[in-house]
């Protein structure tokens, strides 16, 4: 892998988590319109849980997505979008979500605790 | 990197705190009772989900049989290449996410009183209602097949269970130089590629045990239903000369004396039918269909019945949306969507507006080899139903074994969602 790719998914993430931060502070109670709910990214992630096992909480074969970093689920998405990382079938399913769905999905499973 | 990490906090962790109270028993008296019919890939996700993401609610799930038996793999059974063990999972696991376990019939739902009825036990009161009971076959439609005895001596093996156990009997016993025909009803039905499948599962077990025997597709259809290009292929390459697939076919009507199928133009013999009859939502849901005499309409939002508000219906037996696959896979993924609306009903929140749901199908092309077909489905709201995402999805571009195992995880790890 190029170094290029790397640092475009990383300015895109740095990019994305600003807007948020910022979007987050200034407008304390109103929520932006298209901003999610915690219900629907709780909804969006359990459709990858029908190969990643229930949040994410792999039993094997494919990756845990459980506890990830945050950063480093988001590259791995953005990548597999694009087509810089060689995947079966990863790029077909992220290629159906936003980058910004897929932020917000990559953050919901860095939440959750990896062991039960 | 600095990442923020208020904001992951502020997406996720309730959900995470949910998730770990969703173990726990449920403190105090209940938020309200919600019943699922039906235990197999949708409705096991279904209750499940709705403990893990609802503590509070009384979730009870009925089924019919002792434990789930898979449709995905069991064309491996017929193929000598699996047990059927090995693709059943017993119902414990729900019981440990606080879900009631009930096996019994539903023989009627009372929409009124708001109960479903059983065949033994007392009856079920809900203040929701999540029907999930698959398909039932329409053998009223194939004169000849009409009748228990014909039904017991002619397979479907297209519900996982004994008729598998008892198909791949026939199998075995088939001669060398026989003839094994598949007949296939018009689309749509449970699981496209997985006619294809079996006939190419099938001819890997005869080539390796019976090379003078042959498969014979009788497809309804005007061409194979899924992944047409990779079925043909493996056909015209692996399987040379054992694979004959003659499309437009269908089934008007079968003479078990004779052993012979009554096609629209002509009659068809084999050694051995295994005959697919077309399929409805399963019996129990009957009430609830309002598609062609078949399928349960719902709206995509949280899969509730265009019919009878308060009961939502997912799986197999729901009129699809466009370009959406009766398969286990989306049944999983109509699950949480209805979870999370059921959810939102009892407790006064809005509905989600944007679901974004997605469908995997794998199919072994030999007994180790496989490949895949992907989708992903959104939520449209001018045409107020799930489409298929531009872009997303596809195929796999050749059969490999990496997939055959990416199938096996996929199974185990499902069975895991759903069941444990
Ligand atoms: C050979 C084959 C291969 C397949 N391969 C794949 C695959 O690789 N990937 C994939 O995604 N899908 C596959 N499928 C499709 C998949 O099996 C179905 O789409 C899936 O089972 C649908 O889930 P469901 O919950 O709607 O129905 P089911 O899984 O059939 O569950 C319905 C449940 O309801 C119970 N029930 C019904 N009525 C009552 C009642 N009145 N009272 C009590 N209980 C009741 C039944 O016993 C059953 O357990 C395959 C199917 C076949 C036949
Ligand atoms: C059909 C099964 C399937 C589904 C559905 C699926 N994945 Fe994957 N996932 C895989 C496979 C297989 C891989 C390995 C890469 C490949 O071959 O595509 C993978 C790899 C990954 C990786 C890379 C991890 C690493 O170590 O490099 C991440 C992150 C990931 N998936 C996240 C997701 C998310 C988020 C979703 C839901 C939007 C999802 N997956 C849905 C099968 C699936």
């Amino acid at each position: 892998m190029t170094a290029s790719p790397r640092n475009a998914a990383r300015t895109a993430l740095l990019a994305a988590t600003t807007f948020l931060a910022f979007g987050a502070g200034s407008a304390a109670a109103q929520q932006a319109p298209d901003r999610p709910t915690e219900r629907q990214v709780r909804a969006w992630a359990a459709a990858c849980a029908a190969c990643h096992n229930t949040d994410g909480r792999s039993i094997g074969g494919f990756p845990v997505l459980a506890g990830r970093s945050a950063e480093d689920t988001y590259r791995a998405l953005v990548e597999f979008r694009s087509g810089q990382r060689p995947a079966t079938i990863m790029h077909q399913h992220t290629r159906g979500y936003t980058t910004d769905e897929l932020r917000h999905i990559a953050e919901w499973f860095a939440n959750v605790k990896p062991a039960r | 990197m600095s990442v923020n990490r208020r904001t992951f906090l502020a997406v996720g962790s309730a959900g995470a705190a949910l998730a770990l109270a969703g173990c726990a028993s449920t403190p105090g008296r209940p938020l309200a009772r919600v019943v699922v019919i039906g235990g197999g890939y949708g409705g096991a996700t279904a209750a499940k989900y709705l403990r893990l993401w609802e503590p509070r609610l009384d979730v009870t799930l009925v089924e019919r049989n002792e434990a789930f038996v898979s449709c995905p793999i069991s064309n491996l059974v017929l193929a000598g290449a699996e047990k059927i063990e090995n693709l059943t999972v017993r119902y414990d696991g729900l019981r440990k996410y606080g879900v009631r376990v009930v096996r019994d019939e539903a023989t009627a739902i009372d929409y009124d009183r708001r109960v479903v009825r059983l065949a033994r036990g007392d009856a079920l009161p809900w203040d929701r209602l999540i029907v999930a009971p698959g398909i039932d076959f329409q053998y009223e439609q194939i004169p000849g097949l009409d009748n228990a005895e014909a039904q017991s001596r002619v397979l479907h093996a297209w519900r996982a269970g004994p008729q598998t156990v008892a198909l791949r009997r026939q199998l075995e016993a088939m001669p060398d130089g026989g003839v094994f025909a598949i007949s296939i009803p018009r689309s749509p039905y449970r699981c496209p590629p997985g006619p294809y499948e079996r006939a190419s599962v099938v001819a890997d077990y005869f080539r390796q045990a019976k090379p003078k025997s042959k498969v014979l597709v009788l497809d309804a259809n005007s061409d194979i239903v899924s992944k047409p290009a990779l079925f043909r292929g493996v056909w015209a390459e692996r399987y040379k000369g054992m694979v004959e697939y003659v499309p437009n076919s269908e089934l008007v009507e079968f003479d078990v004396k004779r052993n012979v199928a009554r096609m629209q133009v002509e009659d068809v013999k084999a050694t051995l039918f295994n005959i697919i009859p077309p399929q409805r939502a399963g019996q129990v849901a009957s009430d609830l269909v309002t598609v062609n005499r078949q399928w349960c309409g719902v709206e995509f939002l949280g899969f509730e019945s265009t019919k009878i508000p308060g009961v939502h219906v997912i799986g197999d037996a729901i009129a699809p949306a466009p370009a959406m696959p009766k398969s286990g896979f989306m049944a999983n993924n109509h699950a949480k969507v209805a979870a999370d609306a059921v959810i939102a009903r009892l407790t006064g929140q809005p509905l989600n507006t944007d679901p974004i749901i997605a469908n995997t199908c794998y199919s072994f092309l030999t007994t180790t080899e496989a490949v895949h077909v992907a989708s992903v489905h959104k939520y449209d709201r001018d045409q107020k139903t799930l489409v298929v995402v531009k872009g997303s999805g596809g195929l796999s571009s050749a059969r490999s074994t990496l997939e055959g195992e990416y199938a096996y995880a996929w199974a185990r790890n499902i069975w895991a969602d759903a069941l444990g």
